[in-house]
């Protein structure tokens, strides 16, 4: 119930604030999740403005599988320097010991363990009772159920059949201790909402998502980038040169490219104006099951 | 499968006009809404499909999920592209609200699908309250049910101006006009009085698509808009910026000694530096300073932007205060009348202490009285002691601190709230404030002379409210009762509280209902505060089964003020001294809501002091009592 006056993008924009606002005032330990991507990127950049001139009064926190790509990696540390956030970085280090990877474990275990589970212990071990997400609504049918602030069991378990009801913009943060809410101020934006915000205030994004010449193996109908030299390669694979870039970003091993010329923001707006398929289909996680998604959530995935 | 429109032309021709023509739609919100099997879902998946807003890798799940999951044999089943829960899909229903993001050339529009069942009600609700428009589905072969008149209900509450009346499977009644304006007629019966600005009836399938997007052959004798003309043509814009400056402050901004500002969104009116506000609780006036924002100060905010003010004089401004326009301010009280939908399934009780969050404010409150509640169906007004799940009463609550608001129907942002439960913390109401019942202002406090502290400093004692709580027959009265024996011995002022003198005096208009036992314990916590204003040790001993009562009484007294005795005596130790013959009778059914039989009693978390009634002697149990007292410096 806005002004007219106000751009689509700008009501956006203040709805986020207003979300990051209220964690910051009724939480004792909130933290910010950063995955990086352009949807972290945004929330970042939301997160500068709703507190200017005070600093976010939360730090970041990134989950590293070490399957990152290195470019990630490199935008991440710079990012959260210039911005002034704390940064914490956390690894399952008893499924690093183990070597959980994608290949020899397969995408699920290796998501629950190095994702999920990471994410977990991190939580519990900082006690934090408010974490954000960069989630959106539109990116996939679970998360369209989801409640802006979506509360958390004390084992970071997701009840979708028991949501709290979330009556105008009165979001109830209380909880008990142990207890949390994981808080999404994205969750009324769209995929091409965030690149024309990106556009529109020249928010800097991890290099991968612009095309450039990168090496590459196709499988099974996806563009797999070979990022070191940890990927193995199928007898007589070799990788090859092509033009792409990533519409979305994970773990380099689950997420696959796509050849494009898009090598400037506004050529990626345009491609995404003409996009014939959902940036999820380049999650390769998502494919695994049906309903995936909602499962990983009820476990305690973001 | 053509999935997405051929925009390239327009965006080859002019990128950044395009760009900038896209940024620049207006945005409606609307929900989908109705009983259940109606069909919103698939209505919602239609215009998604006909919108040709569904990307290659979406409609290859959809037709894989319509052959496993699908109700419509080999067709696209369209209610599984917003069905996003493994539960809904498996029983072919809408349990959770969804939405949905669309655009056209000329709107963009963000939907939210509701679910029918009216157990889940309350996800309709969350639906409804940020939308401008509710699209209300009726099966034209069922005609009006209970669900459409509820849900219509719902959304004149919640103060939605905008209602599409679409009368679905329009195609299984022949397309008949017959049918279709017999049921606009009842329809427009029944909601005459809900003030809607626009009320829009169409006739439409949405499994086919007739009058969806374009207008249909099938319905020639249909003149208006089809859905999608009217949603892209409706005009809902709001007055928002008419209306007086409010902004609810969310965060005091303060990253150095030399910057203090006020952060929040403006959800109402308009406001330029020089302006003068006010701190709507203390009634404190000051002048705008600066309109700050991180892309610069403003000239300039009204509704809807989130900025950071500040203001010209040093005045007390906290989280929760509203500052509003000085002279068009928000009424300030702890009492007021509102429409109430109850959420949970614990049913709401007169006089039990809950949460509510109104703006940025979260303060106690009780719901002092259920003044009707109403049927959804008849829209009569029905006598209520209690409410249940998704029922709607009008009620008056009164708040531990007055708080700012403005009546919901004039400024929805001050007047809305939500009810939360103190134990469980959920959400379990939404109200909408009618009118304030005082203002707390002109209710002052007699100014007291003689203070607390001096008529207990005349006793020579610390005043304390000694709160004995168990089941019956744990020993309550008995230890009770030494207890002041041996205060009244050592020539303490004493008074005891306890079923026997106030069940028969000032509570003899109460039974034993839930709803009872809760306004019992409240007026008894009342009467115990006061003997502690006037000094006294005093010994309460009631059953007081419910925490969130003995929380209500703690919090009502000071410091200090409140030692919880907790009666720990095992069931069938209580029920075999059965003293009065209660269990007994109980047992037998004689006796209905009895504690311990077919009544709960919640056990303290952390009471002062826990007594092993079964296992103690009296005696020694009330020395215990004597030594905490004198321990804490009670007894002077």
């Amino acid at each position: 119930m806005s002004s007219e006056r106000m751009t689509h993008l700008k009501r956006l924009e203040a709805e986020s604030i207003f979300i990051m606002r209220e964690v910051a005032s009724e939480f004792r330990n909130p933290v910010m999740l950063y995955s990086i991507g352009k949807d972290s990127a945004v929330m970042l950049h939301l997160a500068v403005k709703a507190f200017y001139p005070s600093r976010p009064p939360f730090p970041l926190m990134h989950i590293d599988t070490t399957w990152k790509f290195r470019e990630m990696i490199a935008f991440r540390d710079r990012m959260a320097k210039e911005l002034g956030f704390e940064l914490i970085v956390h690894t399952n280090q008893e499924g690093l010991k183990q070597g959980i990877n994608p290949f020899e474990h397969g995408s699920s275990l290796y998501t629950h363990v190095m994702k999920t589970e990471a994410l977990k212990e991190a939580l519990t071990a900082h006690g934090f009772d408010a974490a954000f997400g960069g989630a959106r609504r539109d990116e996939e049918k679970s998360r369209a159920k989801e409640r802006v602030f979506s509360f958390r069991t004390a084992n970071h378990g997701w009840d979708p059949k028991t949501q709290r009801p979330e009556l105008w913009n009165l979001y109830n943060t209380r909880v008990k201790g142990g207890e949390s809410i994981r808080v999404f101020p994205l969750s009324n934006w769209t995929e091409l909402d965030i690149w024309q915000y990106i556009l529109a205030e020249r928010i800097p994004i991890v290099p991968l998502y612009f095309a450039a010449d990168r090496p590459v193996v196709e499988r099974g109908g996806q563009l797999i980038m070979v990022d070191d030299e940890r990927l193995p390669l199928a007898p007589g694979e070799q990788p090859q040169m092509k033009h792409i870039r990533f519409r979305t970003l994970g773990c380099y091993p689950l997420t696959a490219a796509v050849e494009s010329d898009a090598d400037t923001l506004e050529k990626i707006v345009r491609e995404m104006l003409t996009a014939r398929t959902s940036e999820r289909a380049g999650r390769l996680i998502d494919h695994d099951e049906a309903a995936s998604m909602e499962k990983k959530k009820r476990e305690g995935y973001f | 499968m053509t999935a997405k429109p051929d925009i390239q032309p327009q965006i080859e021709a002019d990128f950044s006009a395009y760009l900038a023509a896209q940024e620049h739609k207006s945005l409606l919100r609307f929900l989908t809404c109705g009983s259940v099997d109606d069909g919103k879902s698939t209505l919602i998946g239609r215009l998604l499909y006909d919108t040709k807003l569904l990307f290659e890798d979406q409609l290859a799940t959809l037709s894989s999920d319509s052959r496993k999951h699908g109700t419509v044999g080999d067709d696209l089943d369209f209610a599984l592209l917003v069905d996003g829960l493994a539960a809904e899909r498996e029983q072919g229903i809408t349990i959770d609200v969804a939405y949905r993001f669309f655009a056209t050339d000329k709107r963009k529009f963000i939907v939210a699908d509701t679910p029918g069942h009216e157990q889940y009600t309350r996800n309709m609700a969350t639906g409804a309250s940020n939308s401008d428009l509710a699209v209300i589905l009726v099966d034209a072969r069922q005609g009006i049910l209970t669900q459409t008149r509820r849900h219509s209900y719902i959304v004149k509450l919640l103060g939605l101006k905008h209602v599409v009346l679409a009368v679905n499977k329009i195609d299984l009644v022949d397309f008949s006009q017959e049918r279709f304006d017999a049921i606009v007629a009842e329809y427009a019966a029944f909601a005459a009085d809900f003030g809607f600005e626009t009320l829009v009836p169409i006739p439409l399938s949405a499994r086919f698509g007739d009058n969806v997007i374009t207008r249909s052959a099938n319905t020639p004798w249909y003149s208006g808009p089809s859905l999608l003309e009217h949603l892209e043509a409706v005009e809902v814009a709001s007055n928002a910026l008419a209306r007086p400056f409010r902004m609810p402050v969310q965060w005091v901004n303060r990253p150095n000694l030399d910057f203090r500002g006020f952060s929040g969104t403006i959800v109402s009116g308009l406001v330029r530096p020089g302006d003068a506000v006010v701190v709507a609780g203390s009634g404190a006036t000051s002048r705008i300073r600066s309109i700050v924002t991180k892309d610069g100060d403003l000239e300039e905010a009204g509704a809807g932007e989130a900025v950071t003010l500040t203001l010209t004089d040093e005045v007390d401004v906290s989280r929760g205060d509203v500052l509003a326009a000085a002279a068009d301010r928000p009424e300030v009280s702890d009492q007021f009348a509102a429409h109430l939908i109850w959420m949970h399934d614990e049913p709401l009780l007169p006089g039990r202490p809950y949460l509510i969050k109104m703006g940025t404010r979260t303060v106690g409150a009780q719901i002092t009285e259920i003044k009707h509640k109403l049927d959804v169906n008849t829209f009569q007004r029905l006598a209520a002691k209690t409410l249940g799940l998704n029922e709607v009463a009008v009620v008056n609550i009164a708040t531990h601190d007055p708080v700012a608001f403005d009546p919901f129907a004039d400024v929805p942002e001050t007047g809305a709230f939500i009810v939360i439960d103190r134990m469980s913390n959920l959400t379990v109401g939404a109200g909408m404030v009618d009118f304030g019942l005082r203002r707390a202002t002109n209710v002052h406090w007699q100014a007291l002379n003689v203070s607390k502290d001096s008529r207990a400093a005349m006793k020579g004692q610390k005043p304390v409210v000694l709160w004995f709580t168990g089941l019956s027959g744990a020993g309550k009265s008995t230890v009770a009762n030494l207890v002041e024996k041996k205060l009244n011995a050592e020539g303490r002022h004493t008074y005891m509280l306890d079923g026997d003198n106030v069940r028969h005096g000032l509570n003899r208009d109460l039974g034993f209902t839930d709803a009872d036992r809760v306004e019992n314990i409240r007026r008894v916590a009342e009467v115990a505060r006061l003997f502690v204003d006037a000094g006294l040790i005093t010994l309460v001993s009631f059953i007081s089964p419910f925490r969130a009562e003995r929380q209500m009484a703690r919090e009502l007294m000071g410091a200090g003020e409140f030692v919880e005795i907790f009666m720990d005596t095992p069931l069938a130790v209580a029920e075999s001294r059965d003293v009065k013959g209660l269990y007994k009778r109980a047992r037998a059914g004689q006796i209905k809501n009895f504690t311990g039989i077919d009544s709960p009693y919640e056990a303290p978390e952390a009471a002062e002091i826990r007594l092993e009634a079964g296992a103690t002697a009296p005696e020694a149990m009330a020395d215990q009592i004597i030594a905490y007292l004198k321990a804490g410096g009670y007894l002077g």
